[in-house]
């Protein structure tokens, strides 16, 4: 091929490919890729995603930083992923170190490895890319010529674990931040990269940029005392960046079309970012609030321009919580009405909750075939939905559930999290008497209907109200799973899934751990624990060892109830929440006490609007047809409310 | 109206597996907004019927793609048109209106050329080589089908092994190689030749016809004047 790099390692890695799964992950070459110039006056970054290709080429994230940074003059992105275990081994026989995959340069051909945390258990992924890319692993023992190591996304919120590996993180949204770090780093390289801690320093006075070097914990009594800036220059709390309008960053504009294929393989749109409904156990509700819409004529033009460029005939309208869109019903009655979308286009609305949907849109989606539908009520009783603020009350399920079964579909899943605050049994078991009634609506409509019950343990997340509460022992969550084993298995047509317990808590000791947990990560990569987040390589036995060897028990980082005065490994870094408020929160919860969705109620200040300046971007004042949790704008439980939701995935319930 | 596309598979993108090439395929026509007839059912999908899978890794001047259309189209205008769309190294080569009449490539392809590069053997070692194993009546491999270990016989599938100078270091195998009793990859059959396989190219498909022998599509001369496959690099 003609423009190949001089220093394109591809010629090596070639010779791999015969013998190893999946080789298309590694050759590039989608549809919006880009072949940036590598000249000096240019930021060279490369993107980091430390999971697989098929996992990582999704990430909305990442492909809009690589769009906004490559339409920068003084800036160019390619992208990397985590090479799979039998690639990865060959490159290291082979002496073959991390590449990029658009011109298949050496990572430290970069200035920057920017990596994107989209979940907890990658942590070890990224120091084990760190290390093939031939940089240090740890901060303190780069030098001015290894490459700055970045990282942002939602594991960013708590970087303590992280914080000796990762020389940088941005918080919040990355749209604005990362061309301000550009300018930081263009002068920088064009000074020869000289003064590391000057860099860092530079980088420190951005808005939204932790510097964690810059930092010094203290610890008193075994538990942090306190995390502070050494130096004037860094702010004593980081405030996470927020954009205050979608409408001016319709990115991705070049979604990229993979060759081979991946996760979410469609075209995404997002509607709006944020969410406002206040579900006590969801961060990524949390931190990124306030709720920005886009405007639905943007929505319907990027529809209609992704679908025409990338042939995809699926799109799916993200946000976290996609029925919550004012123009929703506009917006998909357009897109499928488009006559050059024709019958061919389908619509995926994922994140849909129970209790917001209309009857219209329903029966507009679910035009063509109906896959399974899937429902998140998250706790099993009305007491237990009202701890967690997830109004939904059991008739708003049952009547969602009646409305799928009756057009048609033969199987719901509904997804439920264990591990509560206050749970008893009982509640716990009211899981299994929710899915037995939804068989049971289903059986009027069809003799062979299928409810899946999955299930996964609450772990309790930086900068919710529940990063107080004790993250329920490995123990107690095979108990609860085996009470809804018994409970599941006489009922024909209902079966039940979960997440493993072990695995939630390594992702709890990771979500809340302080900087000493990085210690605990470091070994478990030694003793090779990559690829934690997939079943067949995590070992809790190796966290268990590291833990051990470092001196810290799962008892005290994850176990235990925090106090409400204790320091949180994260008190520096600010989603925009008073602390004040989420405490409030976590005492309300506990109480039972509701809290209205803040979008059409008055404000009750947990501080995010208000600190920053901004305020929700909406465009209706007035809550979805189908309710809205508190509003008392429910539609009476007798009407249908139907929630329909075509081939949803799995991000529909993580929170 | 039916039309049929020879199309290749040069470079990197070699290494995407025939599914892969199959979703390349759907999308491309869809960004050209070619009136593709679909199937009906309840999932209706493109009518478009590939032929024999080219393995993955390996490279192809040599595949086909049949392609129903709802109503009549410029097939002269479908490789300039399609071949953009297309990623790096797929280039619709030729096209042409497809007679009602005509079976299936995956019934009517009866072998298939290959040029495969052999590193590290001379032309006239290899020539030694070859000629012992067409000399011989069986030719045994062993390979894992489900999970479980069974020994098959390439020769019959082998119709002509030949040894040619390459462009490259080492020589160049050109196979003839039947799609029946089974077809035969080239890396299989490199390693029943005791062979390292370098690229492997498929350059042609072959319909016979009692003493007639011919390509679904011929390329054109055009094509066929360019630089010899073997020596591409990627």
């Amino acid at each position: 091929m003609n423009g190949e790099h001089t220093d394109s390692l591809w010629t090596r890695i070639e010779p791999l490919l015969a013998s190893v799964s999946k080789p298309a992950r590694y050759i590039g070459g989608e549809l919006g890729a880009q072949q940036p110039d590598h000249t000096p006056g240019k930021v060279a970054w490369l993107l980091v995603y430390p999971d697989t290709y098929e996992i990582g080429l999704p990430n909305q994230g990442l492909q809009i930083i690589y769009e906004i940074l490559n339409e920068r003059d003084d800036a160019l992105a390619e992208r990397a992923y985590a090479p799979w275990v039998d690639m990865e081994s060959a490159m290291r026989a082979e002496a073959i170190p991390l590449f990029s995959l658009e011109s298949h340069l050496a990572a430290v051909q970069f200035d920057v490895l920017a990596f994107n945390l989209a979940t907890e258990l990658i942590a070890t992924n990224v120091l084990n890319l760190i290390d093939l890319a031939g940089v240090p692993l740890r901060s303190e023992r780069r030098s001015e010529l290894d490459p700055l190591v970045l990282a942002g996304g939602h594991s960013a919120f708590n970087p303590e674990p992280l914080a000796g590996f990762v020389d940088a993180f941005a918080l919040g949204d990355g749209e604005e931040v990362v061309g301000e770090m550009n300018e930081v780093l263009a002068r920088w390289k064009a000074a020869g990269r000289v003064s590391r801690e000057g860099i860092l320093r530079n980088l420190a006075r951005i808005p939204g940029v932790y510097v964690p070097s810059l930092y010094q914990v203290s610890f008193s009594g075994g538990r942090l005392d306190a995390v502070k800036p050494r130096i004037p220059d860094a702010p004593a709390r980081v405030i996470k960046r927020t954009i205050a309008d979608l409408a001016e960053w319709p990115y991705p504009r070049r979604q990229l079309v993979p060759l081979t294929e991946v996760v979410h393989d469609r075209l995404n749109v997002e509607v709006f970012r944020g969410c406002s409904r206040g579900c006590r156990f969801c961060q990524a509700g949390m931190i990124t609030r306030p709720v920005r819409e886009r405007p639905a004529d943007q929505v319907v033009r990027l529809v209609g321009d992704g679908l025409a460029r990338s042939g995809y005939e699926s799109v799916s309208l993200t946000s976290l919580s996609t029925a919550d869109f004012s123009g929703i019903e506009d917006v998909v009655r357009t897109v499928l009405d488009d006559p050059n979308c024709a019958e061919e286009v389908s619509v995926n609305l994922p994140s849909l909750r129970v209790d917001a949907f209309t009857v219209g849109l329903a029966t507009q989606v679910e035009r063509g075939h109906r896959g399974g539908l899937t429902f998140a009520p998250e706790g099993g009783t009305w007491r237990m939905r009202r701890v967690l603020n997830k109004l939904i009350r059991d008739e708003d399920l049952y009547a969602a559930v009646e409305a799928a079964f009756s057009r048609g579909w033969r199987r719901v899943k509904l997804y439920f999290l264990v591990g509560l605050p206050t749970e008893t049994d009982e509640d716990v078991l009211g899981i299994a008497e929710l899915g037995k009634a939804c068989v049971a609506i289903g059986r009027r409509y069809h003799p062979h209907v299928t409810v899946t019950v999955s299930v996964g343990g609450l772990v309790p997340k930086a900068h919710t109200p529940f990063q107080w509460f004790g993250q329920d022992s490995v123990e107690m969550l095979d108990h609860k799973v085996g009470l809804l084993r018994e409970a599941v298995k006489p009922v024909r047509g209902l079966s039940l899934r979960w997440h493993d317990p072990r695995a939630s808590v390594v992702e709890g000791l990771l979500s809340r751990g302080d900087r000493r947990v990085g210690d605990v990560i470091e070994h478990v990569w030694r003793a090779g624990g990559t690829f934690q987040e997939w079943t067949e390589h995590f070992d809790l036995g190796l966290w268990q060892d590291a833990l051990d060897a470092c001196g810290l028990s799962l008892h005290d980082v994850v176990h235990r109830h925090r106090a409400e005065d204790e320091a949180l490994p994260w008190d520096h870094i600010s989603a925009g929440l008073h602390r004040d408020f989420l405490w409030q929160d976590y005492e309300q919860a506990i109480s039972e006490v509701e809290l209205p969705d803040c979008r059409w109620t008055p404000c009750y200040d947990c501080g995010v609007c208000t600190g920053s300046g901004l305020e929700h971007v909406v465009a209706s004042a007035m809550p979805p047809a189908g309710g809205s949790q508190g509003t008392g704008q429910d539609l009476p439980p007798s009407k249908v409310v139907s929630v329909a939701i075509r081939s949803v995935t799995l991000e529909s319930s993580i929170g | 109206m039916k039309a049929r596309l020879r199309f290749s598979k040069l470079g990197k993108v070699r290494w995407t597996s025939h599914r892969d090439v199959a979703r390349m395929w759907e999308r491309a026509l869809r960004r050209a907004g070619l009136p593709v007839a679909r199937t009906g059912g309840f999932t209706p999908r493109p009518q478009m019927s590939f032929g024999l899978a080219l393995p993955t890794g390996c490279e192809s001047i040599a595949e086909y793609l049949d392609l129903g259309f709802e109503y009549p189209v410029r097939v002269d205008e479908l490789p300039g048109v399609l071949s953009p769309l297309l990623p790096e190294g797929v280039d619709v080569l030729v096209a042409a209106e497809l007679a009602g009449d005509m079976g299936s490539l995956q019934q009517e392809v009866t072998s298939c050329t290959w040029e495969i590069q052999v590193p590290g053997v001379c032309p006239s070692d290899l020539r030694a080589v070859l000629e012992g194993v067409l000399a011989t009546a069986e030719l045994p491999v062993r390979r894992e089908r489900k999970g479980r270990e069974v020994e098959d016989d390439l020769r019959p599938s082998l119709i002509s092994l030949n040894s040619e100078e390459s462009v490259e270091e080492g020589s160049l195998l050109v196979a003839e190689t039947a799609t029946n009793p089974r077809g035969v990859r080239p890396s299989e059959l490199a390693k029943a030749l005791g062979l390292s396989l370098g690229r492997a190219c498929r350059t042609s498909q072959w319909i016979e016809h009692g003493a007639i022998r011919r390509e679904p599509l011929a390329l054109p001369v055009a094509v066929v004047m360019g630089e010899p496959v073997s020596g591409r690099a990627s």
